[in-house]
């Protein structure tokens, strides 16, 4: 069984890391790569795997569900599976050369791999107490991974990012604490099993608006995004593709929606609520953008702006809807990081993050400025990239739903969003070289590597939606439309 | 009723200490009275008047015990809560040592 190694790989790697990556400078590079590599073939070996059974079962410490705590394998787990150990893939090959200006670098694998493993627990459990030790763990090195740099604006950032994740683990500490309290179970399918029988709809919904809160406050919201842009721009380039690209879809998203679709019914209130709120942040996420100066702090507030589409299109509950949401979520993991990498790879040949003072790197640094455009060109969905077809499923399924208002506001914010990628490209790439930049060149091959590998993924992913690649999107589409019959999948599987 | 409604009390006073404090350590100490508010809740869930501490003993008859499962699921809260707590301190240390203040509404480099 495999499963139990997505926690226990990077757990370990983790621990020796720190153990020995002080003696052995080159120990935490190799290491971490292999474990990520690993981590990403087994991931694709889940996708395998579903192929056949839809859903697997591991029984934690060989105890029955729903006594025991049980790692449950399903399409939607291994869709984010995939994404994750991707995207940690390539950023990890890219801070080979990038993390070679910090020192101790050891110890920004050893925080990585935790992050890594908190976010691969938060996938495969199917326990909600489980599910927020696993938010913590990947809350808490992202927290210590931002003040990595320990400057002012880090630590400032850092102390910012802590004290709103600590208050939104709290809500859903409450959120789960009550939840118990009224079913007697933290399995989640056991969860559901009970709730079908009981009728207090005053209660569900208080527990609810505490996780819309909790999670809200994790994937940054619109109301609740005010951290978002101080903390992600901050940490080191690689962190910040790491956070922006899948740690606010994993403890956000992911498990929001994983709560709300499979085990606890939403009332229609809250959900019309939670896409106005997808709505609003598409809206005011790209606004806030369009006037910054900062290469990073632009890139994270279209973070904002793009996981209000994913919200929207997943709100909706249409098929079609969940298809373009869940498609945009891998898109925007894709395009997201590869965005920050870039920004990273400026960074790390100018040491500036003003866009007023680069220009013209286009000659200097073709391969950034090249798979800069085109992840500039995926993320404002211009054809045939794959932001575009995820963006044209999101705003034909609001057609489709009547949602016609919101339809104009996906179209709204997405020329908005061209409009702000085509400053940065002015700005930073094309036009007049900056006399102080004639003595820069191209990045290392690490860095360069990993950004042409996700160029490439931009490029082809439009594919996934053809009836060939399908599977992967549709297994996990699959999972959440199937509802509340997720408990008995994951009863039968017991037996 | 009254011991769970003081119970939200307590959570709120620590909420209301994190937004408007404006010392640091005061946000802390603010963050970690929620989350004793949210582990003394889960210990309340689990209690009834009376009951027992739940240990099988042989000639032991099981009746009325309090639920153990909270207990257990308090103790790695705590944990969780300490981690945090520690981190948070020790980069109130550096800020102060980058800042020389505590005062949050003073610590601005970041805007926009």
């Amino acid at each position: 069984m495999i499963l139990p190694l997505f926690v226990a790989i990077p757990l370990a790697s983790a621990f020796l890391i720190s153990l020995l990556g002080k003696f052995f400078r080159r120990m935490g590079d190799v290491f971490s790569s292999f474990s990520c590599l690993v981590l990403f073939l087994l991931s694709l070996n889940t996708q395998y795997s579903i192929l056949n059974t839809k859903i697997s079962i591991y029984k934690v410490g060989g105890w029955i569900p729903p006594l025991g705590i049980c790692l449950v394998l399903d399409g939607l787990s291994s869709f984010m599976l995939v994404t994750v150990n991707l995207i940690s893939l390539l950023v990890i090959i890219y801070s080979l050369s990038y993390m070679e200006k910090y020192t101790d670098k050891w110890k920004f694998y050893t925080l990585f791999m935790l992050m890594l493993s908190g976010m691969n627990g938060v996938i495969i459990t199917g326990d909600l107490f489980n599910l927020f030790v696993f938010l913590e763990i990947a809350s808490i090195s992202s927290y210590a991974l931002v003040a990595f740099g320990v400057e002012k604006e880090e630590l400032e950032a850092s102390f910012k990012y802590a004290i709103m994740g600590s208050v939104a683990s709290s809500f859903i500490l409450l959120g789960i604490a009550l939840l118990y309290s009224y079913t007697s179970t933290l399995n989640m399918a056991d969860i559901s099993l009970v709730l079908a029988s009981k009728q207090n709809r005053f209660l569900l919904n208080f527990i609810l608006v505490l996780f819309l809160m909790g999670f809200g406050l994790k994937s940054a919201l619109v109301p609740f995004h005010a951290w978002l842009p101080d903390a992600h721009p901050s940490a080191p380039a690689s962190i910040s593709a790491m956070l922006s690209g899948v740690l606010i879809k994993v403890l956000g998203i992911y498990a929001l929606i994983r709560l709300i679709f499979n085990i606890i019914d939403i009332s229609n209130i809250l959900i019309s609520l939670l896409i106005f709120l997808g709505a609003l942040s598409m809206l005011v996420g790209v606004i806030l953008a369009l006037s910054q100066w900062d290469f990073k702090r632009l890139l994270a507030y279209h973070s904002i702006s793009q996981i209000g589409y994913v919200i929207l299109g997943i709100g909706l509950g249409t098929p079609l809807g969940i298809l373009g949401g869940l498609f945009h979520l891998f898109n925007h993991s894709v395009f997201k990081s590869l965005l920050f990498l870039n920004s990273g790879a400026v960074v790390y040949e100018l040491g500036t993050r003003n866009l007023q003072e680069m220009g013209g790197l286009r000659n200097k640094m073709p391969i950034t400025a090249n798979t800069n455009l085109i992840a500039s060109m995926s993320i404002a969905g211009i054809p045939p990239f794959n932001g575009f077809f995820s963006k044209l499923i999101i705003i034909l399924a609001c057609i489709q739903a009547k949602h016609f208002g919101y339809a104009f506001c996906a179209i709204v914010a997405s020329i908005l969003t061209l409009a702000s990628f085509m400053k940065v490209q002015k700005y930073a790439f094309f036009g007049k070289l900056n006399e102080k930049w004639q003595k820069i060149k191209e990045v290392p091959l690490a860095m360069c590597l990993s950004m042409l590998t996700l160029a490439f993924i931009c490029i082809l992913g439009g594919l996934l939606i053809t009836p060939q690649f399908r599977g992967f999107l549709q297994s996990a589409v699959d999972v959440l439309l199937n509802g509340k019959n997720y408990a008995n999948l994951v009863f039968q599987a017991v037996k | 009723m009254t011991e769970y409604f003081l119970c939200f009390v307590l959570f709120i006073i620590g909420l209301y200490a994190v937004l408007r404090k404006r010392n640091i350590i005061k946000i802390i100490i603010g963050l970690g009275i929620m989350e004793y508010a949210v582990n003394l809740f889960f210990i309340l869930i689990g209690y009834h008047r009376y009951g027992r501490a739940p240990i099988l003993a042989k000639e032991q008859v099981i009746s009325n015990m309090v639920d153990p499962l909270p207990q257990a699921l308090v103790l790695t809260a705590i944990v969780i809560g300490l981690a945090v707590t520690a981190l948070l301190v020790a980069i109130a240390i550096r800020l102060y040592e980058k800042y020389a203040t505590f005062d949050i509404t003073k610590i601005r480099e970041l805007k926009g």
